[in-house]
């Protein structure tokens, strides 16, 4: 993805040797000028026909709903549908700001994001370089197995995880308490727990992916460099501190500006599923996605989902925007455009 | 001299002592780590092979108490709404990764081609949707309400057909086949759809096939589809009877055929889980190093 724009660059700055710039002469009709000579207006038509399923697709499922976004100032009746309900303003944020929920939903997305992109750098920085160190080793395959395949284990199998462990009567956590003598925790009636659990499965499921992007990255630094550390007597703790970490500070500082960038945005599988939409636990796991499908879907607000919805994707494209700002501050080869 | 030496081989051994305690705390380190991520998958499949009755009485545990595979017969004795799922979710995966691949490879291809005159607007077109989404509400009614798809088997393939992120990685790799193949072909006569699909298509089977793969655990992997638009029963994917099972602890026990059993819901549930998840976890396996080739591609690396 990141290195799209080294690859259009590239792409780009060359003209064509085989002679497709030449001038087009002012006589020729529009289209010619367009698209050049005969042969070229074919090639061109060729692939635009190419591209018209996606394009078609694209703009039904990711163009029409951003349009569709003007609902969060409407006041959306059914039977009128979008274009045809009457217009209100910002009165749908109004009730939004108004309630309890709106510093809810807004203070558990970013703080759980915050815990999951700190928590996430740290283990898989961690993990990618041990993994480093045991690449050549045969159990390397076995490790990245072992870290990696909860990556593709859906939301909804890992709340059955989940549940396994924690519920009340049989759960294998409270079999654990039992032992110990301790008093049973009810855990699905306990929210303070919650952001701890979120950020174990969280964890759990994330760190095989980002410890590869890592490992890539480790595995890209010039072996040169350690072989020379280690004539100059560097031993293992010294290469990694000064050579390891220093080599991967700008994939460090991009991954999280770009994570930063989707702050606004929750895992809506992780926090609908594991806490099974239980009330008692909003407190703490209530985001900005869950609060959206379930004012829609299950209370029927739909001026109160389209309003959080809008302020999600407003202050997420600002935040996406404003990262990659950053991003190409940083280093231009890494920004997304 | 001699003195010299000597120090030089003590710390020789010194220093494979302590490489060699270093490589040690390594595996060790990770071999704990991947065995805790095992943990959760070792304790389902063990709830699932267990004693209903002893279940209730002793708990959840780390190994199957009473070892039996009661769970499993009894939901393939009644299986007809496990097949349908999984015929849903089978047909959902073939169809949208056969399709999403087509489309998304279409689409690829002209934005890798320099001489297309339309690619920078294009390329605009396709990334823009990565940076800006409209969000839950706008999609909802736009399926439900203007395009009729509520309770459709089509709504659970068409939104995820396209991804702008897949189509950049194959444009990547589509950008870096060498071009005096594709001139040789042109100078032959072959035209751009032939040109494609004799040419660009077997020449980045590897793209394809790991782009393939992710289509496949989207597919296999969905809820969220589901969720929104599907309330007929006989359309739910896998992963959304599962969610329907949890949420409904006792669907299994209002199923009219089971009357008269003692109805095995603690590891029943789990050995739905296990059957959900075993499919996708087996094509992990098998094809792992194309996942991996596939995140470093499109993470980082070209």
């Amino acid at each position: 993805m990141i290195n799209e724009k080294q690859l259009d660059r590239q792409a780009s700055s060359p003209p064509d040797p085989h002679g497709s710039e030449q001038p087009a002469s002012l006589s020729e009709p529009f289209l010619h000028r367009l698209f050049g000579n005969q042969r070229e207006f074919k090639t061109n038509l060729s692939l635009l026909s190419m591209s018209l399923p996606g394009i078609v697709l694209l703009f039904i499922f990711a163009y029409l709903p951003m349009l569709g976004i003007i609902i969060a100032f409407k006041d959306y009746r059914f039977n009128l549908g979008i274009l045809g309900s009457e217009w209100v303003g910002f009165r749908n944020f109004e009730f939004l700001f108004g309630t309890d929920a709106a510093f809810r939903i807004t203070r558990n997305t970013l703080l759980m994001n915050l815990l999951f992109i700190s928590t996430t750098t740290v283990c898989a920085l961690t993990i990618a370089i041990l993994m480093n160190e045991a690449y050549r080793s045969r159990m390397s395959k076995y490790y990245q197995t072992m870290l990696f395949f909860p990556y593709f284990i859906s939301w909804v199998i890992v709340s059955y995880f989940v549940f396994a462990f924690l519920n009340g009567q049989t759960g294998l956590i409270n079999q654990w308490v039992d032992a110990l003598k301790l008093d049973r925790i009810a855990w699905y009636r306990s929210p303070e727990y919650w952001p701890v659990i979120l950020v174990l499965a969280n964890l759990w499921n994330g760190i095989g992916f980002s410890s590869i992007i890592y490992l890539a990255g480790i595995l890209g630094i010039s072996p040169e460099l350690f072989e020379a550390a280690k004539i100059d007597g560097a031993g293992k703790m010294q290469q990694i501190r000064f050579i390891t970490l220093p080599m991967l500070y700008p994939m460090i500082i991009i991954l999280t500006l770009l994570a930063i960038g989707r702050i606004f945005h929750a895992d809506f599988g992780l926090f609908f599923f594991l806490p099974r939409d239980n009330p008692l636990l909003y407190s703490t796991t209530d985001v900005i996605d869950t609060f959206v499908y379930r004012s829609l879907v299950e209370l029927g607000e739909i001026s109160m989902a389209a309003a959080a919805g809008f302020y999600q994707s407003f202050v997420g494209f600002l935040l996406v925007v404003g990262a990659n700002w950053v991003v190409r501050r940083v280093n231009e080869d890494y920004a997304l455009y | 001299m001699s003195v010299t030496t000597t120090r030089q081989t003590t710390s020789l051994n010194r220093y494979r002592v302590q490489a060699y305690l270093g490589r040690f705390a390594v595996h060790t380190v990770l071999t704990l780590v991947g065995l805790t991520c095992l943990i959760p998958l070792i304790l389902v499949v063990s709830i699932s092979l267990s004693d209903e009755l002893r279940l209730a009485k002793e708990g959840y545990q780390l190994l199957p108490v009473g070892f039996t595979t009661f769970a499993y017969e009894y939901i393939l004795q009644e299986p007809r709404q496990i097949l349908r799922a999984y015929g849903v979710t089978a047909f959902v995966t073939t169809f949208g990764t056969v399709a999403g691949l087509l489309v998304c490879s279409l689409l690829a291809w002209p934005l890798a081609r320099k001489d297309f005159r339309l690619r920078g607007p294009l390329s605009f077109y396709v990334f823009f949707t990565l940076l800006f989404n409209g969000g839950m509400v706008p999609f909802y009614i736009l399926v439900t309400r203007y395009l009729g798809l509520k309770d459709n088997i089509f709504v659970l393939i068409l939104p995820y057909m396209v991804t702008a992120w897949y189509v950049l990685i194959i444009r990547t790799s589509f950008a870096q086949l060498p071009t005096e193949l594709l001139d040789a072909a042109r100078i032959d006569g072959a035209g751009e759809w032939r040109i494609f699909f004799q040419i660009v298509v077997p020449l980045s089977k590897p793209v394809l096939a790991t782009i393939g793969l992710f289509f496949v655990l989207r597919y296999w992997n969905d809820w969220f589809l589901a969720l929104l638009f599907i309330d007929d029963s006989s359309m739910y994917p896998l992963q959304y009877l599962l969610y329907v099972l949890m949420a409904n602890i006792n669907i299994m026990a209002a199923n009219p055929q089971t009357t008269g059993m003692p109805i095995p819901t603690l590891s029943a549930r789990m050995a739905m889980a296990v059957l959900a998840f075993g499919p996708a976890l087996f094509t992990f396996l098998l094809l792992q190093k194309y996942f991996v080739r596939g995140i470093t591609i499109g993470g980082l690396k070209g």
